[in-house]
């Protein structure tokens, strides 16, 4: 595609118009120097939405909600102005060949004919944790075509999910009664990223013993929020921005129960993500998602083009040499490094 | 850059109940490396061309036994063009009569497959549509 052809994408999806949108969307996907450019000069029209993931084990209902959350959004309470609502739906590729079945689309059949609404199905296309790798650019995308609303539904390998919670300002974590026995099967590391506990199926049998085995391990699970990993390590949110207020009130996660087959449980759900966004803007923590979130960004590109600007200045020779002296055990990859660019 | 995905929409429309035919088709061009979005039962051609649309697909595959494949059929092509996207191929599977295939493939359809067609006819299709030669 032309630069001049991306650029006309680029203007159709600041104006709003779908067709530009979803073409704009696959070049993102694809990654494609015209995606590149679509990003480029769609960005300083950014930051605008609010960005809810929608995480789970498989089949707890994570599709059946997203339906609900939309149309609600679409169809809020008298006085309330309907926001315009993006989903990105993420399922996961076949290892083997590549493919993909995209199924979520199936449990939203309610949200078509609506003009306010846009469905992108992704597939994770080798990326693991839950997205795909394009899934930020595409969610970006959607902020710039003005969506007030971009809910995020991850594949749902209920592991802890950390690329989701750096990418949604709202995290939702989906579980349901008799998933395996029962509650070992909810890792620790998946409640830390929860801002909203929801139990969906709650017209199942053991929902009670479900939501006491939740709540006593969110009472174990990390008195410091904000902490997520980074490059394998642990580092926390408020290392990048102001000084924290102590005196800002800390978010607990509240668990709530829900039968989305129903529509059961939707307005607290609603309310609960209300009051998500209104704290995240009053502490603070809204700029300091987003400046954590720019930043990895930030750093993954560098590492990127760093490691490819060195390629480019050895030769393979040199490179294959040292990759040689560590099969051989004649120098560590920490001494292979030093060689290669120098001691630290 | 990632390598160019097929990405296909396979939908149901009309009213009748049964899409094993359309599900075995959707898992034949998954492991043929396809994107298959998968939309379910009951489609009206409105949803079937909005899908398609949001979804930037290169192919509709529409699957349908209830026999009214000459009031939806035309309806899907119409509304694709509409929305610019005529580029779009469409495929129709089902038990349709030779007369209305001849007149499916005038509208511009670019396949249509009776029951007990191989899969692998119906990927290698789909490949040449779509895929620049
Ligand atoms: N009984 C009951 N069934 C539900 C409820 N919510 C969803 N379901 C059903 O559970 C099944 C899975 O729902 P989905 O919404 O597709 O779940 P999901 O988490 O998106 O599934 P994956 O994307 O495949 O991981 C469907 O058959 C739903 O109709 C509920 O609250 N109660
Ligand atoms: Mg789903």
């Amino acid at each position: 595609m032309s630069p001049e052809e991306a650029n006309s994408l680029a203007q159709g999806v600041l104006a709003g118009e779908r067709l530009a949108l979803a073409r704009a969307l696959t070049q993102v996907e694809n990654d494609t120097p015209a995606g590149r450019l679509i990003l480029s000069e769609t960005f300083p029209h950014t930051g605008r939405a609010h960005r809810i993931g929608v995480t789970g084990s498989p089949g707890t209902g994570k599709s059946s909600l997203v339906n609900l959350l939309a149309r609600h959004f679409r169809q809020p309470p008298a006085g309330q102005a309907p926001r315009r609502v993006a989903v990105v739906a993420v399922d996961p590729s076949s290892p083997f060949t590549g493919g993909a079945i995209l199924g979520d689309r199936i449990r939203m059949r309610d949200l078509t004919g609506d003009p306010g609404v846009f469905i992108r199905s992704m597939a994770t296309r080798g990326s693991l944790g839950g997205l795909a790798s394009a899934t930020a650019g595409v969610v970006q995308l959607f902020d710039a075509a003005g969506f007030d609303v971009v809910l995020i539904e991850t594949v749902g390998a209920g592991q802890a999910e950390v690329d989701i919670a750096r990418l949604a300002h709202t995290t939702l974590v989906v579980e349901a009664p008799g998933l395996g026995d029962d509650i070992q099967a909810i890792k620790a590391g998946i409640l830390e990223i929860a801002d909203v506990l929801v139990i969906n199926k709650a017209d199942h049998p053991g929902v009670d013993g479900t939501e006491r085995a939740l709540r006593s391990m969110l009472e174990m699970a990390h008195p410091v929020r904000h902490e997520m990993h980074h490059h394998g390590q642990i580092e926390t949110l408020h290392a990048y921005a102001a000084a924290p207020d102590p005196n800002a009130p800390l978010w607990i996660p509240p668990v709530l129960r829900t039968i989305a087959t129903e529509g059961m449980g939707m307005p607290e759900l609603m309310a609960a993500i209300a009051r998500h966004k209104d704290y995240l803007q009053q502490s603070g923590d809204w700029q300091r998602r987003e400046r954590f979130r720019l930043q990895a960004e930030l750093d993954t590109l560098l590492q990127e083009a760093l490691v490819a600007r060195w390629r480019e200045t050895v030769s393979a020779g040199v490179y294959q040499q040292a990759v040689d002296d560590l099969l051989r055990r004649k120098v560590s990859p920490h001494q292979a490094v030093s060689q290669l660019i120098g001691p630290a | 850059m990632t390598e160019k995905k097929i990405r296909v929409l396979v939908a149901k429309p009309g009213l009748d109940g049964h899409d094993r035919g359309a599900k075995v088709v959707a898992r034949a061009l998954r492991d043929a490396g396809m994107e298959v979005i998968y939309t379910g039962l009951r489609q009206t051609p409105e949803m079937v061309a909005e899908a398609a649309l949001q979804e930037d697909v290169d192919a509709v595959g529409l699957s349908i036994l209830s026999g009214a494949h000459m009031g939806l059929v035309p309806r899907v092509v119409d509304l694709l063009k509409a929305n610019g996207q005529g580029h779009v191929r469409v495929f129709v599977g089902g038990i349709i009569p030779d007369e209305d295939v001849a007149a499916l493939l005038a509208l511009g359809v670019t396949g249509v497959y009776g029951p007990g067609t191989l899969t692998d006819v119906i990927v290698e299709d789909i490949r040449k549509a779509v895929l620049p030669a």
